[in-house]
């Protein structure tokens, strides 16, 4: 080794500079490591808190369908179905299963039962009047109360609103099976409601399914036809710049502006009704145009010259070369990119707030045009609610939405490694 | 006939035209000696009758069921007597939507003023005439047009030709709704902010500090013109902007550096794709955690320590925005990284430095203008996020700079004025929409900076 | 370390007046390459390098084969051959420039000044003080013309007080030949000089660390000809304080630049000889070829 003095200096500076150098690449992996903990702890507190919402508490009770009882001796008429009592029958049939409640315990042990059993079993005795007369094995939804002491009853969030002798009852019914835990299908069956019990995400999924059919119907074909006119026709001059300064803008723009512009121009001009899919479809629809365009054209300006040189060499059309040639190789890459456009507009809420799909609607939507609300505007419902039982459906939504995202994403993912080429 | 019904008849009619324009063609080239002595091939007559037969039909289509809501009301509100006729906007559309409840059978028709009740049915009438004339009006011009397509046919007619460019245009006119829809917004956001400013001034607006849009309901109440200010909203935005930057940008940075300049492929391979992930989770998803998790636990984690923290913080709406940013920031810090020539690295490294000295004082000054494009178009991303500040930052406009208090913001008090129950000419739905011109300039200004930073940072480059 | 035994080699080192033994008969009429013989003289006395049995893997491609070769203390040694044929990826592995790339393994026996430069001990960051590095083409940091010279010194720690770093500054841009053109601009960006001051502003910004060796990899190939004369001028002056080690595209700037030539050929080291010798009598038939063109 040479002793020259810069070398010396060079190798008395190292122990510090490397020191430096492993400080840095820590800030590099405590950085990552801050991002992968938060997704990490997103994951497993949504999981957690709304595993629960996938079960369901009922009451399994041999009702017996009491004409006197029920005040129903004819379960087609509608008039006496209107004036007939479904709740005694229920209440008799608990009282029965236990055995040290009198008929002083009734209100509490009414309340053990949903409010909405009874309107179960008026719709079960519409569908089977025979029924009439006869004792039937039923599962019942058990009150949210209920529903929350047995799912939660050793979690200090959750407050339990049974009295000591309610609980004790419910002990020893989930004990005999006549109070059970199972399967929430209820959840996958039915719309909103103002009981946790009852609630379901069905209503908001056919109006996330309907507004998404109308976005992918418009956007899909409008942004391709944009996006080769831009790539493949549009002559050089101020009008093309423009339109290209307005796309990548308004790829920017906050999604709650195309909300208010929903509002203005679709309810307030053209007199479209509020609430419905077909709105919600034009607003995402114009807020999901800029990125299929994008992407589109990256997918267009990824096939090579040399194709569309090969095609018109022999004599195709520019029109024939793009739609013959060009469109097909790239539409692998345009429905990627189209797939994680519909992805975003599913999970967007902020602009369907403003046209009005955050109404509580109780019904599934049967058409376009009819009152809907979607998955994420029913999770934000959800969540605004006082009562933990909601919070514990919100979660429960927000895993069926992302797992709806996420098959989106890998969809995307599967057929850019299976149709993708690579020139 | 409904509007949706007909929109498939006219499809189905463009099909049929298809068909005869396409035997047509071929019959009238047979006698010649066959299709070659067409001038284009057969697709090409059959494709322009079916253009010719469906587009005029659907434009009018369009068009009438797009206006003929308006056009029926104004009729309808016209044959009103003098003393039933709104004085606001406001008793307008409550009277329109009696009227449209009673003919839809929705209210009783039993208590209402006989006029009203005439004025229902009448739209009943005119809705029932309006879509006769639609539908008899679109059946004839697509039949008429798809007809003197057909005649036109001629072996010596350049059929292609035409029909390239008549999808030419509508390839066009697509992209040009881009430009359509931002005219959209800015006529629905500046004409109602117009209205705004007639009734509220300039100053109070841009310069007042109180901010409670309540309209009275008696003209002799308190404070019965609202408090239209909107410096609360504004530094509240800012406040959890900022908040989502100084989690987002120093994560975001430091991740895209590490996993351009350090990490192994493998490892980029998972960690990248899981970033992404963040990026994907809807921002619905964060507002629920923020809300009912992150706000909770800094709530209860001051109390700890004795200090008051709201239940709404402003910490917890920017924390949990700046993970949602974290995956935009470090993906386009890793591009405008990856943009930086491999010479400058080179050259860094040959003359002895280490790769932490290369990146810092080499790298980052070279990208630093593309980094800042980048932290530009993430603010105006945090400055337009909705969903988590509505529902884990407050409605109390404060005006404060600490986190731990509740502010809000102008997507918060934009969404709050606009659901619920709403009179469509008051004053606070109006505010609504000045915030929303606001949002949209701020945001369109920093959209513009920022990419015309990005755009010269890559030709410096290329 | 993955040093291969050198036996045979080893023995000659010091033979370098003998005449080669051809391994093969006729070498410089008929002569194939044979892996691990070099033609000529590519062993010194007082080497600088000593480099034994070289081999540069990328991923499962070799893309230097066995070659020895010793550098030796203020030669300017060129590095001539066909494209592709090895000569930068050589020049590459004596400062460790190849460790960036993630496929590429160095086998053999490299030595500075009896020191292994691939011993994981042997620390990246001094041996790159000690030998700097000229590229293709310019690449000056896009900072001031003052900082990029700076750089270096400031990074080492070279300098304790502003005065200092500003005489390395200003001896290296006057040992580049740049002072007269820039001293009234040390502020301007370096990017806006022209392509051949770029250049040797970055041979400035390499000797202001005061390295012992300059690799030079075509450091004229993105100039005209006036700069390059220039930068060519350039390498005889720093010739006489550096051992400079350049590859270059043009015979004709290594036959003016260099004291010693060594042509490459798909990875082998065909034949290192002084100058004059590689361009008036080559002893290898492909050199002989390379040089008068029938091939390149």
């Amino acid at each position: 080794m040479t002793n020259r003095p810069q070398a010396e200096i060079v190798r008395q500076s190292l122990k510090k500079r490397y020191r430096k150098e492993k400080r840095f690449r820590a800030y590099g992996i405590l950085a990552i490591a801050i991002a992968l903990s938060a997704l990490v702890v997103l994951f497993t507190d949504i999981i957690g808190k709304g595993y629960t919402g996938f079960m369901k508490t009922s009451l399994n009770l041999e009702v017996e369908l009491n004409q006197e009882m029920m005040f129903l001796d004819d379960a087609t008429d509608q008039k006496q179905l209107r004036m007939a009592d479904f709740v005694e029958p229920l209440v008799q049939a608990l009282l029965k299963e236990i055995p040290d409640a009198t008929e002083a315990d009734r209100d509490a042990v009414r309340k053990l039962i949903n409010p909405y059993a009874s309107t179960d079993l008026r719709e079960a005795l519409v569908n089977n009047p025979d029924w009439l007369g006869s004792t039937r094995e039923m599962n019942l939804l058990a009150h949210t109360d209920v529903d929350v002491y047995v799912k939660h009853a050793g979690d200090s969030a959750y407050s339990i609103k049974l009295s000591e002798q309610q609980r004790e009852w419910v002990d020893g019914l989930l004990e005999r099976g006549i109070v059970e835990v199972s399967f929430n299908d209820t959840f996958f069956k039915g719309g909103d409601s103002r009981d946790p019990s009852r609630a379901g995400i069905m209503g908001a999924v056919v109006g996330s399914l309907l507004t998404m059919f109308v976005t992918l119907i418009l956007s899909f074909p409008i942004g391709v036809a944009a996006a080769i006119y831009l790539e493949e026709f549009a002559p050089q001059n101020k009008l093309t710049d423009f339109i290209e300064v307005n796309i990548n803008n308004l790829a920017a723009v906050p999604s709650i502006i195309f909300g208010l512009l929903g509002l203005a121009v679709f309810i307030g001009l053209f007199g479209m009704p509020r609430s419905v899919p077909v709105v919600g479809g034009l607003v995402l629809t114009l807020m999901t145009l800029p990125t299929i365009i994008i992407s589109s054209r990256a997918a267009i300006k990824s096939v090579p010259p040399s194709i569309r040189e090969a095609a018109s060499g022999i004599g195709a059309s520019k029109m024939q070369v793009v739609l013959h040639h060009v469109l097909p190789l790239a539409l692998p890459g345009m429905l990627t990119g189209s797939i994680i456009g519909m992805a975003q507009a599913l999970g967007e809420t902020a602009p369907l707030l403003l046209i009005g799909m955050v109404a509580f609607i109780v019904d599934v939507p049967d058409g376009f045009l009819d009152s809907a609300t979607v998955l994420p505007v029913q999770v934000f419902l959800w969540a605004g609610s006082p009562e933990l039982a909601f919070i514990e459906r919100a979660s429960a939504a927000i895993m069926v939405l992302l797992s709806f995202l996420i098959s989106m994403n890998a969809l995307a993912i599967w057929l850019r490694k299976r149709l993708e080429r690579r020139w | 006939m409904q509007p949706a019904n007909l929109l498939l008849i006219t499809l189905a009619f463009a099909a049929v035209a298809y068909g005869l324009g396409y035997f047509r063609s071929r019959a009238l080239a047979m006698p010649l000696g066959g299709i070659r002595h067409l001038k284009s091939l057969p697709f090409y007559y059959g494709a322009r009758a079916a253009l010719w037969c469906g587009i005029p039909a659907l434009i009018v289509l369009g068009l009438w069921a797009a206006f003929q809501g308006q056009v029926i009301q104004t009729m309808v509100v016209g044959t009103l007597p003098e003393n039933l006729l709104p004085s606001n906007a406001g008793e307008a559309s409550l009277l329109l939507s009696k009227i449209s409840n009673i003919a839809s059978g929705a209210l009783a028709k039993d208590f209402a003023d006989p006029a009203i009740v005439q004025a229902a049915e009448l739209l009943v009438r005119l809705r029932e005439q309006s879509l006769m004339y639609m539908t008899a009006l679109v059946v004839s011009v697509a039949v008429l047009a798809a007809f003197i397509a057909w005649v036109r046919i001629r072996p010596t007619l350049n059929a292609r030709v035409q029909v390239e460019a008549i999808l030419k245009w509508i390839f066009f006119s697509c992209a040009a709704l881009a430009i359509l829809t931002t005219v959209g917004i800015i006529f629905s956001v500046a004409f109602e902010t117009f209205r705004f400013f007639q009734q509220i001034s300039f100053i109070d607006f841009f310069f007042g500090t109180h901010w409670s849009p309540q309209t009275a309901l008696r003209a002799d109440q308190v404070a019965a013109e609202g408090a239209f200010g909107m410096i609360p909203l504004f530094t509240g935005t800012l406040l959890i902007s900022a908040i989502a930057m100084l989690v987002a940008v120093p994560v975001g940075l430091m991740s895209a550096i590490y996993l351009s300049e350090y990490a192994n492929p493998k490892i980029r391979n998972i960690v990248k794709p899981m970033l992404e992930m963040l990026a994907g989770v809807p921002t619905v998803v964060y507002g629920f955690f923020a809300a009912l998790t992150v706000a909770p636990f800094i709530s209860d984690f001051a109390a700890s320590f004795g200090i008051n923290a709201s239940s709404q913080s402003a910490l917890a709406a920017g924390a949990v925005m700046g993970i949602m940013i974290i995956p935009f920031v470090s993906s386009l810090s890793d591009d405008v990284i990856n943009a930086v020539p491999q010479s400058l690295r080179d050259g860094s490294l040959a003359l002895g430095a280490t790769q932490s000295e290369t990146m810092k004082k080499v790298i980052f000054p070279a990208a630093l203008p593309g980094i800042m494009g980048g932290i530009l178009l993430a603010v105006s991303r945090a400055i337009g996020e909705t969903m988590i500040v509505v529902m884990a930052a407050g409605l109390a406009a404060n005006l404060t700079a600490n986190p731990l208090e509740t502010v809000t913001t102008v997507t918060v008090q934009i969404v709050t004025l606009l659901t619920g129950d709403q009179e469509f000419d008051s004053a606070k739905t109006l505010a609504a929409f000045a915030l929303g011109a606001m949002l949209f300039l701020s945001t369109l200004l920093l959209n513009i900076i920022a990419l015309h930073i990005v755009r010269k940072y890559r030709e410096q480059y290329d | 370390m993955t040093s291969i035994p050198t036996t045979v080699p080893e023995k000659k080192l010091h033979d370098e007046n003998e005449p080669q033994i051809p391994v093969v008969e006729e070498t410089a009429a008929s002569g194939p390459i044979v892996e691990g013989k070099t033609v000529g003289t590519p062993y010194a006395d007082d080497a600088k390098f000593k480099l034994r049995d070289v081999e540069v893997f990328y991923g499962e491609s070799r893309a230097i084969k066995s070659v020895s070769l010793d550098i030796a203390s203020n030669e300017v040694i060129a590095f001539i051959g066909p494209s592709g044929c090895g000569k930068s990826t050589f020049l590459r592995c004596l400062n460790r420039m190849n460790d960036s790339i993630d496929i590429c393994r160095v086998k053999g026996t490299l030595e500075l000044d009896g020191q292994d430069l691939y011993d994981p001990r042997q620390d990246v960051v001094e041996l790159r003080a000690r030998v700097g590095m000229v590229f293709q083409k310019p690449n000056p940091f896009p900072k001031s013309i003052y900082d990029n010279v700076a750089y270096g010194p400031r990074i080492h720690g070279l300098a304790n007080r502003k005065s200092e770093l500003d005489d390395i500054v200003e001896s290296s841009l006057r040992k580049a030949g740049l002072w007269d053109e820039v001293k009234d601009r040390l502020d301007a960006t370096a990017t806006g000089m022209s392509g051949g001051q770029q250049q040797r502003l970055c041979i400035a910004r390499t000797i202001a660390v005061s390295p012992e060796v300059v690799l030079m990899d075509e450091p004229c190939s993105a100039l005209d000809p006036i700069a390059t004369a220039k930068v060519e001028e350039l390498i005889a002056e720093l010739s006489e304080s550096y051992t400079i080690v350049i590859v270059t595209h043009s015979m004709q700037q290594a036959a003016r630049v260099s004291h010693r030539t060594a042509y490459f050929h798909l990875g082998h080291l065909v034949e290192v000889n002084d100058t004059s010798t590689v361009f008036t009598a080559p002893e290898h038939e492909m050199t002989e070829s390379y040089i008068t063109g029938r091939f390149g």
